[in-house]
């Protein structure tokens, strides 16, 4: 009986615990898409699919899905070099954007990694923060 | 009963004829203008299709089109095209020149091609560019990436016109940053933010053996000699982030609209404002830059300076401009500007615009009405930069008074003819 009633709690908390992500993950993104609307849209588009030669597409590249502190130093320090994706230069510089909050940046990654036809893990705060921790003062 | 079905079969007959004859029709239309619209009476070939990232473009006295490409294509960064066969469809295709760029003019017997930092002239033989006598006159000029094209004109008295856009938006401490302040006096106008002027004979000038012509210019990318009157147009970017930068001054639609993409003609000595001031085509009044104190009514210091010849809506990128100096085209065409326009991507949130030409009615380097849209239908479906199917970037005329388009997406170039 005592092994069923554990079994039962762990379940629940399992439960629990899944529903808990899938509601952080929900609000994570409502919040990232107010960022992604103010700060991120005029060059990279609503649907994430940037403008040739200039501003770079956010869609299924290695910049968006791969190493989040990476990532995350991309809108700290911003950018000023031309990359390529897919056969496509892109060469606008993008403004640092080290004066929003760690959780906006955290919420920021986790909408654009999980949209526009992304799906990778969430950004946390705490990644953030380790990452702007590297910055030079 | 018999002539009923006679009757009958006639109607069908006729029906069948004239459904087939629309059909093919509307079919050869299509491919005829390839894929554009334009008005009655002009005809579209493709003299070429899929050269790559088609940016301005030069014909010559023999009718060979040179197309100056921003990407390399098998090493070439500068395309030459020959009809052999008189069609309009290019059936001989060369390229020379190991460098990307956009300006491209023939001029007094020299083809002139621009990198982004330096200009190189090449001599023609009976219309004809020589690559193997490829000539640096310019170098060393700002290629920040941003807005480095060097688009180039001539005046045909020995002077070549050279377009330094600034490697910024409005001069702020932070590019592009919100809230970062605006530099006052902003540096960059030293080296950038107008067009230089060079000799066209003298070997690797740059900033010390040149003259700035005309300032603050924040970027320029079509520019031409207007013959009639013997002076320079320019059509310049208006700045970018006006609603995502000061959303308390300006709502999302103004943002969109704001400010003016313009035509400027420019005299020695000129000064537009750039960083400071910036065009409303609603007011019609230069206004002073919010990163400078702006409120968006205020002029301040922009009152003085010189207005466009042509206001156009925000965001549009006029890429190309042309002079119609030839008698191919009604007469109306006659000294108009034809202008092309890129398409925009500063309007987002709000729908996309441009992708098209439009032509100015002028008459000694006045407009004498309202633009209207030339050619149109470029961007296909999609108003999105990087789903429009063509971007129209550079213009150029024909010895027989052609216009030729081209786009920077796919690299399509056109060729549009009139008869009566």
């Amino acid at each position: 009986m005592k092994k069923i009633i554990l079994t039962a709690t762990g379940f629940t908390l399992i439960v629990l615990a899944l529903a808990q992500t899938g509601n952080t993950l929900k609000a994570s993104m409502d919040r990232g898409k107010k960022v992604y609307d103010t700060y991120c849209l005029a060059c990279h588009m609503e649907d994430g699919s940037g403008v040739p030669r200039m501003n770079p597409t956010l869609v299924k590249t290695k910049w968006v899905l791969g190493d989040k502190k990476t990532l995350a130093l991309i809108v700290l320090n911003g950018m000023d070099e031309e990359i390529e994706i897919d056969g496509q230069n892109y060469s606008n510089p993008m403004a640092p954007h080290d004066f929003l909050k760690d959780q906006e940046i955290a919420d920021v990654l986790t909408y654009i990694r999980n949209s526009f036809g992304n799906k990778a893990t969430a950004v946390t705060a705490a990644e953030v923060k380790t990452a702007r921790a590297t910055l030079k003062k | 009963m018999k002539s009923f079905y006679q009757i009958l079969g006639a109607i069908g007959l006729i029906g069948l004829l004239a459904f087939t004859s629309e059909f093919g029709k509307g079919k050869n239309r299509i491919s005829e203008n390839g894929d554009i619209t334009i008005p009655a009476g002009f005809k579209a070939v493709v003299v070429a299709d899929n050269v790559g990232n088609a940016r301005h473009l030069t014909v010559s006295p023999n009718g060979d089109v040179y197309v100056k490409l921003e990407r390399l294509k098998d090493g070439k960064g500068i395309l030459r095209l020959r009809d052999n066969n008189g069609d309009g469809q290019a059936d001989d295709i060369t390229g020379f020149g190991n460098y990307v760029g956009t300006g491209i003019a023939i001029s007094n017997g020299f083809l002139y091609a621009s990198s982004n930092s330096e200009v190189f002239r090449y001599k023609m033989n009976n219309g004809v560019a020589d690559s193997a006598t490829a000539e640096r006159i310019v170098q060393g000029l700002v290629d920040r990436r941003q807005h480095n094209s060097k688009s180039i004109t001539l005046d045909n008295k020995g002077n070549i016109y050279v377009n330094i856009g600034a490697p910024s938006n409005a001069c702020q401490e932070r590019d592009r940053q919100k809230g970062s302040k605006g530099q006052d006096p902003c540096p960059i106008l030293e080296t950038a933010g107008g067009i230089w002027q060079f000799k066209v004979d003298k070997p690797n000038q740059s900033y010390a053996e040149g003259s700035r012509y005309a300032t603050g210019l924040r970027n320029v990318v079509g520019l031409d000699w207007n013959t009639e009157t013997n002076q320079l147009f320019v059509t310049q970017h208006g700045r970018d982030m006006l609603f995502q930068h000061y959303p308390e001054l300006f709502n999302e639609e103004q943002g969109a609209e704001l400010p003016s993409e313009e035509m400027l003609q420019v005299s020695q000595g000129d000064n537009f404002g750039w960083p400071y001031c910036y065009y409303d085509q609603i007011k019609k009044q230069k206004l002073l830059n919010p990163e400078y104190g702006g409120d968006g009514k205020t002029a301040g210091r922009c009152e003085s300076i010189k207005k466009p010849v042509v206001a156009f809506p925000g965001h549009i990128g006029p890429n190309g401009l042309l002079f119609y100096t030839g008698n191919q085209f009604p007469a109306k065409y006659k000294n108009g500007a034809f202008v092309a326009f890129h398409g925009s991507w500063n309007r987002a949130p709000r729908p996309q615009e441009g992708y098209f030409v439009v032509f100015v009615p002028m008459k000694n380097g006045k407009a004498t009405g309202d633009y209207e849209i030339f050619a149109d239908g470029f961007a296909g479906e999609f108003k999105d930069p990087s789903k429009a199917r063509f971007r129209p970037c550079g213009l150029a005329q024909g010895p027989d008074g052609s216009l030729y388009i081209s786009d920077d997406q796919k690299g399509r170039i056109w060729k549009v003819t009139y008869s009566k």
